[in-house]
């Protein structure tokens, strides 16, 4: 346990890092450089034009859709990550295993992509 | 305030993440025994970098294109995590000094090809580069999810997408292209240090990123879209079992060495 914390301890430090320089790029053109704001700069730039309308207006729900989907094959993939490391041990019975359930996700995957989830028109 | 903080997330996820790519036998800041796992994290994390500065932009250019850069992103990353299965399969280790260690003799690109070329062209839209540089397609939206930043804080975002492109061209280069490894270990190749093996393939990573932004034109949404889920995901998928069954028919599977 001891020994697994000392090797999180450089990411740590180069998180502090990171962040360190990243604060300190912003920090300084806050202070450093002169700001004169009016209306014209700080508005939403749209061309040239005034700005008409809410920015955060209605979007396609098939951003929506396709983050559901990502959500399921990201799981699967999570659930790839051990069995695939532990192949050699865990045998045919392990392996048939995990085809039956990518063999049920694939249907799924047919089943979605026969409904239309994946068009884009 | 997420304003700020959106720039600053993107490059301090770009930036942490160098921490677990190791350029030479041992030289690594952090050789943590999920270094892969580490990597896919983060670069997961990069979504929200792109998704706050849409949002906080309050512009409908910045808002689109963050939305499609999230769309895109998510999509891609799916058949990325395949890949990297495929390539776990084939080590048994996610340590990534064991990955390149296991490519001794014969580096991955051979063995794998398909899944190389998939990964590559995920990658480039992964970073959001040329041919799928939609969310900053400037004929339509300007810059996209940056349309509203100036001074360092767009310096920030295009610091970390810069090191985000090197940092797919070195994981390309530690999965496929054996890192530090020589192409054959024999006198004059041995004679060049790791570091400069890995560095050259990193260069040679980049180099077809920037050649292909300076060839293809820019893809549609619809197809950028069908190309990923309906090419990319069965493929590597489809790869990802034949992998497998061929290493367990054949006896082949790695032997773990804890």
């Amino acid at each position: 346990m001891e020994a697994m914390l000392t090797e999180y301890l450089p990411i740590l430090i180069f998180l502090g890092i990171a962040v360190g320089v990243a604060g300190a790029a912003i920090g300084a053109s806050y202070i450093v450089a002169k700001q004169r704001p009016d209306s014209e700069k700080v508005s939403a730039y749209e061309c040239g034009f005034e700005a008409f309308g809410d920015a955060r207006a209605r979007f396609d729900v098939r951003f929506y859709l396709v983050a559901i989907l990502f959500i399921i094959f990201d799981l699967e993939v999570a659930f790839l990550f051990p069995w695939a490391i532990t192949l050699g041990e865990i045998g045919l019975f392990g392996f048939w295993s995990m085809i039956v359930f990518l063999g049920v996700l694939t249907v799924g995957f047919i089943y979605e992509w026969k409904k239309g989830a994946l068009e884009w028109e | 305030m997420v304003f700020i903080l959106a720039p600053m997330i993107t490059f301090i996820l770009a930036l942490i993440a160098w921490a677990v790519i190791p350029f030479g036998e041992g030289i690594v800041l952090a050789d943590i025994n999920v270094g892969i796992l580490y990597l896919f994290a983060i670069s997961s994390l990069g979504v929200y970098g792109i998704i706050m500065s849409g949002w906080a932009s309050n512009s409908k250019y910045a808002f689109l294109g963050a939305l499609r850069s999230a769309a895109q992103m998510v999509s891609y990353e799916v058949s990325i995590g395949f890949v990297i299965i495929t390539v776990l399969l084939c080590v048994g280790s996610l340590n990534l000094s064991a990955i390149v260690r296991a490519q001794e003799g014969l580096w991955f690109c051979i063995p794998l090809f398909p899944m190389f070329i998939i990964f590559f062209i995920s990658a480039l839209a992964e970073t959001n580069r040329s041919p799928f540089d939609l969310p900053e397609a400037e004929a339509e939206l300007v810059s996209g999810y940056n349309v509203e930043y100036s001074a360092m804080t767009f310096g920030l975002f295009m610091l970390g997408e810069y090191a985000n492109m090197i940092l797919m061209s070195g994981l390309t280069s530690i999965l496929f292209l054996g890192g530090w490894l020589p192409p054959l270990s024999i006198a004059p190749f041995t004679w060049i240090p790791g570091p400069i093996w890995f560095f050259a393939k990193i260069a040679l990573c980049l180099f077809v990123f920037l050649w292909v932004r300076a060839t293809m034109p820019r893809y549609r949404y619809d197809q950028l879209m069908r190309l990923g889920w309906k090419v990319f995901l069965p493929a590597s998928l489809f790869w990802l079992v034949l992998t497998a069954g061929v290493l367990v028919t054949f006896g082949w599977t790695p032997v773990v060495a804890q």
